[in-house]
């Protein structure tokens, strides 16, 4: 992997987490009972924690003097290389679970393809996160489940979530310029293979939650080009607001 | 004490003070987070630890009190690098680790049952650390720290942390 690729990915990978982990940080203290409260938070921590190793490698592979914290609070939207999926607003709980749902299904083959890279910084990342995110990709399956075939109102509500969550779904499973480069330079890495799993998860949860799969006619995304949804100027707003106020604010 | 003083084992016995915040009565060699000391000069120690999950904020806690208690030995200078290779797990714990989170009420992960199979696998059984019963089950595959699941004993219907099975 090249520096310029390695970078790129490092950055996909790390604003990924950190906007997800960033949004489901909001449903802290909300959560419809306590434990699932702490489950989200538990996956926030999660991600964000993987998003401060992915970035600070990409720091040091940049090499300006950026670290995981000057790449998170000092970028503006059109610097960020996350799914738009990622910056979605929560909803309500099923919609919530089901941005987790289809980012997970993506997630977790998408670090079981890198963690056999030869790039050895890039597979130390990815074999640490995908320990992580095979218990989000359980947790959240299981709630679309449970939800999906719950009650006649939980059922609407999922498969409402669904189609409000859907058209943004495309943009995780449809190859760009760098995934195609990067299977054919890097191998066995293969986006395919990411695509293909995702398929796999998705039919199988929503096969076994009675959920209408919707048709594969996507909206057009370029999240990971930096052009984003409305939504995350308001994200960034909100997290970037401090460090940039008081730039040498410390713990 | 004098630089040059100071040994590998030395130090390795003194970081046994260096509890795990969450779960004090597990220190760093009991989680298997310590992966080594190196001496780099006479006035340098270097010492290796491995996050457990990602996002622990306990590594950090974890890093200040090694370099305090280190300074607080006599060492000038301590260096604490984070290396993520190979990945802990919890094969890592110590056997004595096992018992002590037992004994403090934290049912200690079921080895050879790794529960960490995306969906839909059978939940794995958890005794519970009160009363030993198997009659127990899961509230939540997420707990009070980013290494806990929650169960509660149907028995003694006590809820209890489950370090879980990480591989």
């Amino acid at each position: 992997m090249s520096p310029n690729q390695s970078f790129e990915l490092c950055l996909r990978m790390g604003d990924n987490a950190l906007i997800l982990g960033q949004r489901l940080a909001e449903w802290c203290g909300h959560g419809p009972i306590l434990e699932q409260d702490i489950a989200l938070t538990n996956i926030s921590l999660d991600l964000i924690g993987q998003s401060r190793l992915w970035l600070s490698l990409a720091g040091q592979i940049e090499g300006q003097g950026r670290d995981e914290d000057k790449l998170a609070f000092f970028r503006d939207s059109n610097e960020f290389r996350h799914l738009n999926l990622c910056e979605q607003p929560n909803g309500h709980w099923g919609t919530t679970l089901m941005r987790q749902f289809l980012f997970d299904a993506f997630h977790l083959p998408l670090l079981e393809q890198l963690c056999k890279v030869e790039d050895q910084q890039v597979a130390s990342i990815a074999q640490k996160s995908v320990k992580e995110v095979r218990y989000h990709l359980r947790w959240s399956s299981e709630w679309v489940v449970r939800l999906g075939a719950g009650t006649d109102e939980s059922h609407e509500k999922m498969q409402q979530a669904l189609l409000d969550v859907w058209p943004f779904a495309g943009e995780a499973i449809q190859p760009n310029a760098f995934d195609l480069e990067l299977t054919e330079t890097c191998p066995p890495y293969n986006v395919q293979a990411v695509n293909k799993a995702w398929w796999s998860s998705v039919n199988e949860v929503f096969n076994q939650a009675n959920l209408d799969v919707p048709e594969a006619n996507w909206a057009p995304q370029k999240g990971r080009e930096g052009i984003h949804t409305e939504r995350l100027g308001f994200i960034l707003a909100e997290m970037q607001f401090l460090p940039r106020a008081y730039p040498d604010a410390q713990w | 004490m004098h630089s040059g003083e100071w040994s590998v084992e030395l130090i390795h016995s003194w970081l046994a003070a260096v509890k795990d915040p969450e779960i004090p009565v597990l220190n760093i060699h009991d989680l298997g987070v310590l992966r080594s000391i190196e001496m780099l000069d006479a006035e340098t120690v270097r010492i290796t630890i491995t996050p457990t999950y990602s996002g622990c904020p306990a590594m950090n806690t974890i890093a200040n009190d090694v370099r305090r208690l280190l300074k607080s030995k006599g060492i000038p200078k301590v260096e604490v690098l984070e290396s993520l290779q190979p990945p802990w797990t919890t094969d890592c714990l110590s056997p004595q680790a096992h018992a002590k989170l037992e004994a403090f009420g934290i049912a200690p992960p079921q080895t050879g049952s790794p529960d960490k199979t995306a969906l839909f696998s059978e939940a794995v059984t958890v005794p519970c650390p009160q009363c030993k019963s198997r009659n127990t089950q899961l509230i939540s595959q997420f707990g009070s720290t980013a290494c806990k699941a929650l169960y509660r004993c149907s028995d003694c219907h006590e809820p209890f942390d489950y370090f879980k099975c990480l591989r």
